[in-house]
Order: structure tokens, then sequence, then C-alpha cells
């Protein structure tokens, strides 16, 4: 599918990213043209076709002149901005931030099902992650195996929304959101009842196939095999954006 | 969705020659043991094949498993511990690496992070005795106490119970990146291995 | 209505009561309440209905609803329950009495409070009693012609009345907060019919960046400024926000200022709502303020019935509407964003700035968003002119400030003392130092998002930028004094506990940062910890300062990197051999 023609009055923006000179609309957000000119930049949370959640703090950025950190995907471009996506400094808190996530909850790769097809444990190779400074909080979640054809597991979840707003925007079910707060947060079906028994899950697995980790998974799959497609998604999004 | 690719050795294909081939000299000594893991780790480094041929002109194994020393050397260069710390045998024997060895090195998840040993630390400790030796049991269900060693209330990756140098993740990490990690070593570079592995490799 | 329509309104309401000499305040704002007010208030009305009546020829003062006459009775007889109104005026010895329940008077550690003064007098030149229980009702009537009760006397020479400048706090305790008529009385409502009849929304914007009020909610941005902004953007809706959502550990500004005297607040909302061209407003009050939440309902109730809020108010063509909406509980829904969301019925979340609510705020029109105080300084500020608000404080810091002191202090309660006031003097000579001999250690200012300020430098004046140079911030106006015997390790920790309780969860720093931060604090306090754990714990502050999605997660390391400033050998005396 093309990309959407630019509307006539947005304008179009020079700048530099890691020192590389950039043409963008200026309604576009870094992280867009990151990923257009393949700079490499990770994020959890941002999913090409979603809303904008800025909260895994993966993608945050510095502006020359600017004296604190920006959210690439939360950020629009401007005339003249130099960016910079991975200083020492950014690596160092993309890192850390990982290894606060591998801490939460209980991520164990080993005897994931989404072992080597997972967004958060190929974050922790990119991100130079070979250990967890932090202590294991070792905290213990539910799962629910309730729906016939999926699987939500508490334990790896690391609460990015996607499911949230996939369901919502795409599939516009809702039959995800949030409750709780800190790290008792947890996505839910419907008001917190078993997904199995969600009067407005469609039963779609949208968002089984955009959860970044084992948290959403089909049923009936071992260690390693569950592997995600998401290309529909940007796809769908566009669709309906054009409607 | 992004494949992951482990494991495309980026160690040097050759091991550097060194002078005086059978020259033990400048070997680097090495003590391996296995904590509370499942000796997979050792098996990968079994899988490193004819390349042991080669380490072995670089590396003298001292204290392992798989050789037949029965105390670990007052002075080591290189210890490499696979297993979580689990129990005080393992905690023991953590201290005794830290104190004797140049060079710790952490192999594998259980070592690293917990991994599948770590799976029963929501649950309290008299519980998980319980469901192991009293529940599932039918005849004469009791918690073994003689012989064996007392069960920490957590088991710990091994760098909150010692300092360590080297993190070697991978359930288990795979050959390769054990062959990566020596060859720096003995070249006398520090190792990165998350270029070669990652958790749950 | 004009001007001169609202002075003739004022003159009436003030000589309603000619017979009227003298009135008994009692305190009703929560804290006096909570120590026993509402008793002491009842006695006093027991006490005065069993005066003899007054002599033949003279007025028979007989049993009348004091705490309005709005014509609003109805209502009112509702709030007697909560003890403002109630039977009246009795002749006691010559003089008229009535009873009359106030606003926070400040001095809340002496609660019960109550103030013998002539009728519209100011709280310094009236008696103060502290202490006041029930049977000391009679004593304190008879004391209206006669001498102070001595053993309950309270004088408004010391040091924490005199030493304060009240502006914002100017009605607090000396009007009755329920009463429409007392607030118009005291000149109430004269700026926002001044703004509406004979300013221009710009000319008001001038007056105010003039003043150089800057937002007391804690961030300090110029109020001037953000009004500006908002009344720049297009479009064709407008919001204007009062933040109400006051969670501070040991602050009580806002809830005193919206006990005492909500129709100030409102009156502020209404004048920026003219400024910036908004028909709507939103205050958002914590559920835990009942109080604070009933009055200001009243208020607005009466408000409106008056003409000075809902359509063509003052016969202009300016209308404005304001509507309350409560908090569940959530610290974070002071955060802007959050709080926005929160009203717009979502859940209370944050999320990235820019756009900022002047752009793009509730349901994505431009939002003005202030703080209570803030609304409250702005009808002095139309009243007397921006210039005169900018020759109090220092340079930069304009006005005056509430602070709530808490903690282990002499004098716990409200204040309202100059931007600049060095903090020795808000310490030891307004708060009377610290009981029972002991020394001063440090005082915790901005709450959980500030830090402390050791005995080394209580010189320092109190404003925006002197607190910046120490690490800590103004926050909302909250002070807690600790002495020598404070564990600073445990303030840090407490801190971080409410910090991590208070996470929305949304992003990962400030969910799974401050659960660790807390965690090694505990560790640092339990004696566990080694040297590598402080040097992990100031890591992972840098960490969920610099990369914290809200203001919550970035100033939650404060009290940490604070306390580690001024007190880090506490911390490294704890921790064990490495």
């Amino acid at each position: 599918m093309p990309p959407p023609p630019t509307p006539a009055n947005v304008r179009v923006v020079t700048l530099t990213i890691d020192g590389q000179d950039l043409s963008a609309r200026a309604d576009e957000t870094i992280i867009e043209v990151c990923r257009e000119n393949q700079i490499p930049i990770p994020s959890l949370c941002y999913l090409d076709g979603l809303s904008i959640w800025g909260a895994c703090r993966l993608c945050l950025v510095e502006i020359a002149g600017q004296g604190r950190l920006f959210a690439a995907c939360a950020t629009q471009v401007a005339e003249g901005m130099q960016v910079l996506t991975n200083t020492e400094r950014l690596r160092r808190y993309r890192r850390t931030i990982v290894e606060l996530l591998f801490a939460e909850r209980s991520h164990i790769c080993s005897v994931c099902v989404s072992n080597g097809h997972c967004e958060l444990q190929h974050l922790a190779q990119t991100c130079g992650v070979d250990h967890v400074r932090v202590p294991y909080r070792q905290a213990r979640y539910q799962m629910d195996s309730s729906h016939e054809l999926f699987r939500l597991d508490h334990n790896r979840c690391i609460l990015c929304t996607r499911c949230v707003r996939v369901c919502d925007e795409i599939e516009g079910a809702h039959t995800w959101d949030l409750m709780g707060r800190g790290s008792d947060c947890l996505v839910i079906t419907d008001l917190a009842q078993p997904w199995g028994d969600s009067e407005t899950c469609t039963g779609c697995g949208k968002c089984v196939q955009v959860c970044p980790t084992g948290a959403l998974v089909k049923q009936g799959t071992s260690a390693g095999e569950m592997v995600k497609d998401q290309h529909f998604l940007p796809i769908l999004a566009r669709r309906r954006q054009a409607r | 969705m992004n494949r992951l690719s482990v494991a495309t050795v980026v160690a040097p294909a050759s091991l550097p020659p060194m002078a005086g081939e059978t020259g033990s000299m400048n070997k680097l000594s090495v003590a391996t043991a296995w904590l509370d893991g499942c000796s997979g780790c050792h098996m990968s480094f079994l899988d490193l094949d004819e390349r042991l041929v080669d380490l072995v002109r670089y590396l003298d194994i001292l204290y392992s498993p798989l050789v037949d020393a029965k105390h670990l050397p007052e002075r080591v260069d290189v210890g490499i511990l696979e297993g979580s710390v689990s129990n005080a045998d393992d905690l023991r024997q953590a201290q005794a690496f830290r104190d004797r060895c140049r060079i710790l090195i952490s192999l594998g998840d259980c070592a690293v992070n917990g991994n599948v040993p770590s799976m029963r630390n929501p649950y309290p400790l008299a519980a998980v005795l319980d469901r192991a030796y009293r529940e599932n049991v039918t005849l004469q269900p009791q918690v073994p106490r003689v012989g064996v060693p007392a069960l920490l209330p957590r088991v710990r990756p091994l760098h909150e119970v010692v300092a360590v140098d080297v993190f070697v993740p991978g359930c288990p990490p795979p050959a390769d990146a054990i062959f990566y990690v020596l060859s720096e070593l003995i070249a006398g570079r520090t190792p990165d291995s998350t270029q070669v592995t990652r958790f749950g490799a | 209505m004009n001007l001169d329509d609202l002075a003739d309104k004022a003159e009436e309401y003030r000589n309603q009561d000619p017979d009227i000499t003298h009135e008994a305040r009692v305190c009703m704002a929560a804290s006096c309440q909570s120590s026993g007010a509402p008793e002491v208030m009842a006695a006093l009305h027991r006490a005065l209905t069993a005066i003899p009546p007054p002599a033949p020829g003279e007025r028979q003062g007989d049993v009348e609803g004091d705490a309005e006459r709005d014509g609003d009775s109805e209502g009112d007889g509702t709030m007697a329950g909560a003890g403002l109104a109630g039977p009246a005026d009795r002749v006691t010895r010559g003089h008229r009495c009535k009873v009359k329940g106030v606003g926070c008077m400040g001095l809340c550690s002496a609660g019960p409070l109550v103030a013998v003064a002539e009728k519209g007098a100011e709280l310094m030149a009236s008696t103060l009693y502290r202490e006041v229980r029930p049977e000391d009702a009679p004593a304190i009537l008879a004391s209206v012609a006669g001498p102070p009760v001595a053993r309950l006397h309270c004088p408004t020479d010391q040091p924490f009345f005199a030493r304060q400048q009240r502006i914002v706090l100017e009605n607090a305790g000396v009007i009755d907060p329920d009463s429409f008529k007392g607030y118009v009385a005291v000149g109430g409502y004269a700026p926002l019919v001044q703004a509406l009849t004979e300013m221009t929304p710009a000319e008001v914007l001038r007056e105010i960046t003039l003043s150089g009020l800057r937002g007391r909610g804690g961030g300090g941005y110029p109020t001037g400024l953000k009004w500006s902004t908002v009344a720049k953007m297009p479009g064709e809706r407008k919001f204007v926000i009062c933040n109400a959502d006051e969670g501070d550990p040991g602050a009580f500004m806002d809830r005193a200022v919206l006990e005492s005297d909500p129709h100030r607040v409102l009156e502020g909302m209404a004048i920026a709502a003219y400024a910036i061209g908004a028909a709507k407003g939103y205050v958002y009050v914590r559920a835990e303020y009942p109080l604070a939440v009933e009055r200001l309902t009243t208020a607005i109730r009466k408000a409106k019935r008056a003409g000075f809020l809902g359509g063509k108010i003052a016969e202009t063509p300016f209308s404005f509407e304001v509507e309350i909406r409560l908090g569940a509980g959530a610290f974070v829904c002071g955060e802007e964003t959050a709080l926005m969301a929160s009203i717009e019925g979502n859940r209370g979340q944050p999320r990235p700035r820019p756009p900022y609510p002047a752009e793009s705020g509730l349901w994505g029109c431009p939002t003005l968003i202030n703080n209570v105080e803030t609304f409250a300084n702005i009808a002095p500020i139309v009243r007397h002119g921006g210039a005169w608000f900018a020759g109090i404080g220092t340079e930069k810091s304009k006005g005056t400030k509430v602070f709530a002191l808490a903690g282990t202090i002499e004098n716990t309660g409200l204040i309202e003392v100059p931007m600049g006031t060095r903090l020795r003097d808000i310490i030891t000579a307004i708060g009377g130092g610290i009981p029972g001999g002991r020394a001063f250690k440090a005082v915790q200012t901005g709450g959980p998002s500030g830090g402390c300020i050791p005995a080394e430098h209580l010189d320092i004046p109190v404003d925006y930028d002197g607190l910046k140079t120490l690490g800590t911030i103004m926050g909302s106006g909250g002070m807690i004094v600790m002495d020598e015997t404070a564990d600073m390790v445990d303030v840090a920790r407490y801190f971080m506990e409410f910090c991590m309780s208070e996470s929305c969860g949304k992003c990962v720093p400030c969910r799974a940062g401050t659960q660790q931060l807390h965690a090694l604090l505990d560790k640092i306090a339990k004696g566990e910890a080694r040297h590598q754990d402080l040097a992990l714990l100031e890591e992972l502050c840098e960490v969920v300062q610099a990369t914290s999605l809200c203001g919550l997660g970035q100033t939650a390391p404060n009290p940490v990197l604070s306390t580690l400033r001024f007190f880090r050998d506490e911390y490294e005396a704890k921790l064990c051999a490495p």
C-alpha cells in the first residue's frame, strides 16, 4: 500500500539524526523518521499503526539545546532539529530500563513459548544486558487460560498496552484495559473477568500478535513455538485512516 | 517480527599460535562446577568438540566435573560456575570459587538470572518442600534432611552472592559463545557475550 | 451590576445587623473540627441563649440563623449540621455578640481556636483563645465585655501572627466561608466586576503578567505567561481548571483556602476565564477533602444564584460555569495531564508533553490549569493592581506564599509570608522552633518531589530560585520539620514508599524504578547494604529522574538525592563491610 500523500498544509523540514541529514514531513515523529531511514532505535510500547503511548521510555533521544530527553515516538520533528539516538548516556539508561523490566516480573526466557521471538529478549541482547543488576522481585502473578484460543500470562507482561490499544483502535472491541496501579497494574479483559467469559472479545487474536513478549500467546504452543506476525497492523491502520 | 540471530560466531576462527606448542607455563588454569543447574552448560562446553583440543593448548582444567580432581586448587585463573545458588553447598562453593579464582564466569541462565530453579521463589520454601516430598508422595512422605544440603529460602543468581566478572547467559549458552568467551580471555580481552548469546538462547 | 452597585451591596451586608457589635468566631476548618470545634460552637450557642434577655428598650436579639441571610435558608439549614449556622445574637453586658463559624486562623496545633472580635475586624485585632473546650464558652462570652480569659488567651502579637502577611488568607478566619454576603461584605466579587466592566481581557492579562505571580502548585511557571498562551490559542472552546488535588504528605494549604474562602477561588477562576476566553471551569478536588467539597459546592450554588457564575455575569456577555470533579485518591492526578484524563472520565494517567494543556488540554481544547492558591491570588491583584503585588516578595518570586508547617515544630499550622522570608524566621520565629528542647535537623520542602534543607542553610530566603540552588523545590508549600532524632535514610525511604505506591504504573522507570529504589533504601536502613548498593542507588536515581514520563517519577528520587547530598554520612554509617 502506498504511503498516504502529504496533506497540502504540511511542510517538509530538514533535520539531522546522529549527524545524518534527513528530510521529513513536519507531522512525523522522530521515531517514524528513524524507522524510515533504518536508524535503529529501541522501543516496546510504540507500534506503527497504534496510538502513541510513550511509556516504555526506551526510545528516549537527546535533542541539541534541550536539557531533558524526549521520547522519539511522542516528539514531532522540527526544522533544524539535531537528534542524537545512541549516546553513551542513552545506552546506559536503556540498559537499566530493560533490566528493570526483567526484574519486575518473571521473564524466564528458556521456558517461554516466545523464546527466540520475543522483543524484550531481543532488546536485552541489543542493549547489552548480560545480567540484571537489580534484584528480581519474584512477585507472583496469575495466568488466565480460560480462553479457548489464547492464553494470558501476567508474569511476562510488560504493560506496554499494545493489546489494549489494538483491541480498541483497530478491532473496535475494547475488551482489554488496565487496572490497578504501580507494579500491581494488570491488563484485564472486560471488567477483570476471565478472558474466556468475555462477551466483548471477538477472538480475533490481534492482541496476541502485537504482544511483544510471551504474555499473550496461542493455546497449545510450547517453548519457543510462538511466532507472531504484526504485518497486518500498519495495513489495517492505514485503511481505517483512509475511511 | 524480529527473528533473532544467535551465535553466528563473532569469535576468532582460530586461536593465535602460542610459543612452545606444548608448553604449559602460560596456560590459563581453569576450574568449573555446577551448582543448581542441569549440567546443560557443561554439555554445551563439551559441544566444542574438536575445538576442545585447540583450547587445551591454552587452558589447564584443574578442577571440574569433567576431570578427576577432587579439590579446588588454592589459586585458579578462571573459574566457571553453572547453576543458581539454591542451597548451602552452592553458597559455599560460590564463595570458594570467588576466593580462589582471578576471573569468575557466570555461565548460563541459572547462574546469570536464576532461570528455572528460581521459579520456586514466589512460593514459601516450606510449601515447595511439601509439594515435592509430601503432597505428591504416597509412600512414607518425608522431607529429606540427612546428607543433603539445606535449601536456601530464595534461589539467587550467582552475582547476588559473590562478585562476577563475566556473564554468559543462555540456556544453555551455545558452544560457540563459550568458545568466544574463552578465546577472548586467552587473548587478554574482556568478552562481551551479548554479541553471541542471550537470555534463554 | 456595576462596581457602585456592588459597593452598595457590600455596605448593606456590612450593616445588616446594626445591633451586633462583636463576633465570637469559631474556626470550623477541618483541623479545628477534628479537635472539637463543633462542640465548642454548640456550647457557645447554648451559653449565648442562657444569657438573660436584654434590658427593655433594647432590641430583642432572638434566635436567628446568622450564618446566612441570603434568602437561601433551605441550603443553610443543611449547613447547620456542619455547625456553621445556628442561633445567634444576644446582648452580653451591653455588647451585642454573635457566634460565627469561620475558616482557618492558622495555628492548627492550638485548636479549637475561637476569636472574639469587633464585627468585621481582622484576625490580628481579635482576642484569640486556644484549645477551647465547650465548658469555656460562658467565660469566653463574658470576656466580650471584659478582660480576656487569661488561661486560654493566645496573643495575636506573637511572631506566629505578627510576622505573617495575609493576602491569600486575608479572609480566612474572618468571614463565614458559607456566607456569600460575608464575602461580598469584605469586597468580594468587586475585582471580577471590575475586570468584566472596566477592563479588557488584555488588560487583565497585563496586570497578571505585571504582578509577576508564579504558579503556586510547585512548578513556579509564570502565571501571566500561561494565561497569555492559552488566550492566544485558536479555538472556540477553552477551559479553566483549578487543581485542588493536593496530595503531598504534610501539605494542607489548598484545603484550608477552600474551606475558609471558597468564593475567592471561584472569583479567581472567573477572572481567568474572562481573560483567556473560557466559558467552563472545573475544580478538581480530592474526595478526601469532604468539607472543602461541601463548602465549594455551597459557594458555587450561591455565586450562581447571585449571578456571579452562570450566564451573563454582571450583565455582561461573559458567561462562566464551574463544576466540581472529585479525585479518586490518586496522587498522580495532581499532574496536569493525568488530571485532565481523569476529568474526561478516563484512567488518571499522564501522557507525554508536548502538547501542553495550553495547546491541547481537556478534550483537545486549550486549557488553563492553575492551583488553588494561584487563583486565590488573582482577586487582590486585580483589586490593587499588578504593580502592588510585584512590590511584595523578591526579584523573581513575587507576592506571598502559604506554607503548611508540620512535623516536629511547636506551631503546627498554616502561615502566609512574603516570598524571600528567611527559612530561619519561618522555623524559629513563626514556627516557634522545635519542641522538647531538641535541635533542628532539617526541613523537607516540596513533599515527595522536593528535598531537605539542613541547619547550615537555614538563612536562605525562601523563594523559587533560592530553594532550587539547594536541590529542593518550593513545591506547593508543605514544610515538614525534622529534629535531631530524625533518621534521614528513613525519611528518604518514607517518601520513596509514597512515590512507589502512588506510581500510576504507566512508564517503566517510575513503576519499576521506584520499587527498586525503595527496596534499596530498605536494605540500607536495615544495615544489609554494601557500598555497591549505594552506587546502584545513585545510578537508579539518575535513570528514574531523567527518563520518567511525568513529574511524579522525574522528582521521585529528589528526597534521596537531597538526603545523600546533606547527610551522606548517615547512609554510609549503615553500610556493612564491602
